[in-house]
């Protein structure tokens, strides 16, 4: 039961979303872009979450695209995460996002809103930093692409009134070596106490995380750790540990001390093979 | 408060509501509409007992919005009539309580329509979508497997 009021409007196009939003802002209103809206929901009910005004992004053609063209792939931000799955055009990405909550729920998150999201795991991001892809954006001056590495810092930088249309990724990225673990407590449903995602591009390991630190990271610090290979694996992979980003979580999930535990095991279980294969 | 008419398709019966444009599916269902066969469980996503299919897939109706569904075709529990899964159910003693049933019926009735050829792991990963605190997985779980192995010797 969402505790406040909202209309919701359902535009079907791209300018009409944008238009929408400034409107509703100059009226005083507090709009948000809707996807699945299973944040939004939630989040409302603990009365983290406000909008007194819903823009659903479902019916916006360009939201909802899946294509390989010309070397790229384009999706989508309202594409569901399991229609991603079945559709399996970037086998990493459906790998992190059959992770993502439980089958049900997928059949409602969309990518951009796990993406876009406030629950910090946002875990479907980590393929798109790894593919180094760029997103597509639209705003009151139209659509701008960027590189991902550009916008994404932490989380989506976007400014008031954008919203996220479309991810592009180059074709070469999504046939590439690559390996996924998610570490729970407990079970295999429910938030990573870790999450890592890697692929190998040019005998280079590329390495994001999630569930490590109150944000999605790929750091190039971490990454040169990692591929000084004239280093055994395991010395490298607890130099890398040194130079993650600050702070590490420390909740009920896990402790700081178990979950580098956890990542060391993790990273060494799934770059051993990655490098090796 | 802002309320709007909905229409809703729901087991093929179609509802003219007035309805806040906030409201959740399920709270619609149960409220407006008499249909309380969902059920309200955690009402944030993650126990499975509200699931209803729109559009033939299965949704948690409490995270969505009963206006997101107007205009597409709602089947709750109440539009399952002695399907095989629902004998199934009662063959392989699969609940105890029943109170997270019409949920895992309703989940494994699509399973069993979308896949049938679906593997254990496929089996598992849809059914993890719920929750029973009787604990009946096991026997959930063979109830599902005995529909599609009936299936099988139908073809």
């Amino acid at each position: 039961m969402v505790p406040f009021d909202f209309t919701y409007h359902r535009p079907s196009s791209i300018e009409e979303a944008v238009r929408l939003f400034e409107r509703l802002h100059k009226q005083g209103k507090t709009p948000l872009y809707y996807g699945g809206g299973t944040e939004i929901i939630t989040l409302s009910r603990l009365n983290l979450a406000f909008a007194d005004a819903v823009i659903d992004i479902k019916h916006i053609p360009e939201c909802c695209v899946l294509r390989i063209e010309q070397n790229e792939l384009t999706l989508g931000a309202a594409l569901s995460l399991t229609s991603i799955e079945e559709a399996n055009p970037f086998p990493l990405l459906t790998k992190t996002a059959s992770e993502v909550a439980d089958r049900t729920a997928r059949n409602q998150i969309t990518l951009g809103g796990n993406v876009c999201g406030q629950i910090f795991y946002r875990e479907t991001v980590l393929p798109l930093l790894l593919a180094d892809c760029h997103v597509v954006i639209a705003g009151k001056d139209g659509l701008k692409q960027r590189s991902i590495h550009e916008v994404f810092q932490q989380r989506m930088r976007l400014e008031h009134g954008e919203f996220l249309v479309q991810v592009k990724i180059d074709l070469s990225y999504v046939s590439l070596p690559h390996a996924h673990t998610k570490r729970r407590k407990q079970g295999k449903v429910g938030y990573p106490l870790v999450t890592v995602a890697a692929i190998k591009k040019d005998e280079r390991l590329h390495v994001a995380f999630s569930g490590v630190c109150p944000f999605p990271f790929r750091s190039k610090t971490v990454e040169e750790q990692l591929n000084a290979r004239h280093l055994p694996i395991e010395t490298r992979i607890s130099r890398a540990l040194q130079y993650l980003p600050k702070p590490i979580l420390n909740d009920t999930e896990g402790s700081v001390e178990y979950r580098l535990f956890v990542l060391m095991n993790a990273l060494s279980d799934i770059l051993i093979p990655l490098e090796e294969g | 408060m802002i309320k709007c008419e909905i229409l809703l398709t729901v087991n093929e019966e179609s509802h003219s509501i007035i309805a806040r444009q906030a409201d959740t599916l399920l709270f619609v269902l149960r409220n407006q509409l008499g249909l309380t066969g969902a059920k309200p469980g955690c009402l944030n996503g993650d126990c499975g007992a509200c699931t209803v299919l729109v559009d033939k897939t299965p949704i948690k109706s409490c995270m969505m919005l009963a206006i997101e569904a107007a205009e597409k075709p709602i089947t709750t529990i109440e539009g399952l009539c002695d399907t095989p899964i629902q004998r199934a159910f009662i063959e392989q003693f699969a609940f105890q309580c029943g109170y997270c049933t019409p949920g895992f019926l309703i989940n494994a009735y699509a399973l069993t329509k979308q896949h049938p050829d679906a593997d254990d792991e496929t089996i598992q990963e849809w059914l993890e979508s719920n929750i029973c605190r009787c604990t009946s997985y096991q026997e959930i779980e063979q109830a599902v497997k005995s529909v599609l192995a009936k299936k099988h010797e139908n073809d």
